[in-house]
């Protein structure tokens, strides 16, 4: 079990540059699997363009109680990156004038950045559509002081999305750590309690799923019905959909692919599964992605391999959607992850 | 690790495997080759396709008890392809790696019972032989 970040061991792996090298080495540049911007050609799918925005993502800090093997973002206790009250207000004042309808909130976990509870009452004034928290379930009882979370999601109407590797303790707690699965049963239970994943609830509660180790996610609708039977057979725990989710090749997932000797066979299986269908919708294209000192990114992903959006526009201070839309995406293999099979982005499958 | 590769070393240890890959019989590459049966005869390739597709679908039985039920099976004709591809089908579901080996004792008991089974045959020669 892991207990620090790439970052916090030194590892050559907390360089994004590193990264994106050995993403376009060895089988990449021997020419036995296509680069990821030949492959989309193929099917005059090159350049990809941003369309119209819908959905807002913020990143406000890497900073998390866990340190899961998997996590794209290197996050953990360790890591310091928190986004400030002067970056939250220039968010705001772009939540204002976006014409998405999506405000999708993340990190590391987000509810560890000390501004999060006013900038969550703030942004919700606005009255966004959709307002999601992505929420890893264990900070609702990893101190007192986070006890009443669900309480606070619900008087803001925030829709909550939680990561649930697995319907059983031991897959989950391999991954995310020991204890993960029954204090996320037990934050589950509570969310429950207040009405949230409840059928025909108006709180939303999603759980995002995916895969403990080197092999790509399922169909996301078989998945969610197996998590929904066990779930409420053994726990009587009920939650809205179910995302399935493909790990990225970036950072820990990356480093863990190198390290157990899967990196090629998984990029193989990436490749095998390439879906031009997906490409059509990955989420880049209707995503903006802002990190915790306001940068700007195509994704997430992109975010942590330090690929800045491809526009005049780079800083949330900047903002501005004419000069985002229509640019072309960075791209690189990781990009494979939102490709294979059924497509995967943080709303679960797009094809 | 990786820290000390430079891509000439990633180029080849994947060379190395390839190598060492070819002096056996099974390869774990040929796996992905499979579709390729329909090349050298393709109606029957095709038929036998259109049916294994057809096999797996859910029916009376659930697609998760259909991958479980391969995966036994594949261990009793001791298949390197089809162990392979239904671990990774099954991890792929969900399904654990306690199912899966509860699965193939399913497996395995029937094969060490049909065994044992006839050694009622043998008790019946002895029988009849024997003084
Ligand atoms: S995957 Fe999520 S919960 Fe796990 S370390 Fe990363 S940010 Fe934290
Ligand atoms: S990794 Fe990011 S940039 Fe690449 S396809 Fe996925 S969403 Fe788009």
């Amino acid at each position: 079990m892991i207990t620090k970040s790439l970052h916090k061991r030194e590892s050559e792996l907390a360089n994004s540059k590193r990264q994106l090298e050995i993403l376009s080495n060895s089988i990449f540049k021997s020419g036995d699997l296509p680069m990821f911007a030949s492959k989309i050609a193929e099917t005059n799918q090159f350049p990809l363009k941003a369309r119209k925005l819908e959905i807002l993502q913020i990143n406000v800090g890497y900073m998390c109680n866990q340190v899961c093997e998997h996590c794209h973002v290197d996050a953990g206790p360790d890591r310091k990156e928190i986004m400030t009250k002067e970056t939250m207000l220039q968010c705001l004042e772009v939540i204002k004038k976006t014409k998405s309808h999506t405000l999708d909130l993340t990190g590391g976990a987000p509810e560890m950045n000390p501004n999060f509870r006013w900038f969550v009452d703030e942004a919700s004034k606005v009255g966004i559509k959709d307002f999601i928290v992505r929420s890893n379930l264990t900070i609702m009882k990893a101190n007192k002081k986070f006890a009443d979370l669900p309480e606070f999601f619900k008087s803001h109407n925030v829709h909550v999305v939680s990561s649930m590797p697995h319907w059983t303790r031991g897959k989950t707690d391999k991954q995310r750590g020991t204890g993960v699965f029954d204090q996320s049963i037990e934050a589950l239970r509570d969310l429950n309690a207040i009405g949230y994943g409840m059928p025909d609830s108006n709180l939303r509660l999603d759980l995002v799923y995916n895969p403990s180790g080197a092999f790509l996610p399922g169909s996301q609708s078989s998945l969610e019905k197996d998590f929904k039977k066990t779930l409420l057979e053994d726990f009587n725990i009920h939650f809205h959909n179910l995302f399935a989710i493909t790990n990225l090749p970036v950072s820990r997932f990356l480093d863990y692919l190198i390290a157990s000797d899967n990196y090629e066979d998984y990029m193989y299986n990436l490749v095998e599964a390439y879906n031009p269908a997906a490409v059509e919708n990955v989420m880049c294209t209707n995503t903006l992605s802002v990190s915790w000192d306001g940068y700007l990114y195509d994704c997430d992903f992109n975010q942590m391999l330090q690929l800045p959006v491809n526009s005049k526009a780079k800083h949330i201070s900047e903002y501005n959607e004419e000069l985002l839309f229509n640019r072309d995406i960075v791209i690189s293999q990781h990009c494979y992850g939102c490709t294979a099979g059924a497509g995967s982005s943080c709303q679960g499958s797009v094809a | 690790m990786y820290q000390n590769y430079s891509t000439n070393d990633f180029r080849f240890i994947s060379l190395l495997k390839f190598k060492q890959m070819q002096k056996t019989y099974y390869d774990p590459a040929d796996l992905k080759k499979f579709g390729k049966i329909s090349e050298w005869n393709e109606e029957l390739g095709k038929k036998f396709f259109d049916y294994y597709g057809k096999v797996f679908e859910e029916g009376a039985l659930t697609e998760r008890e259909k991958s479980l039920i391969a995966l036994a099976v594949a261990h009793t004709i001791q298949c390197p392809y089809c162990i392979d591809a239904y671990t990774g089908d099954g991890l792929q579901r969900g399904i654990t790696k306690e199912e899966m080996m509860e699965a193939l004792h399913v497996a395995a008991a029937i094969r060490g019972g049909a065994s044992l089974v006839h050694g009622v045959q043998m008790m019946n020669k002895v029988n009849k032989l024997d003084m």
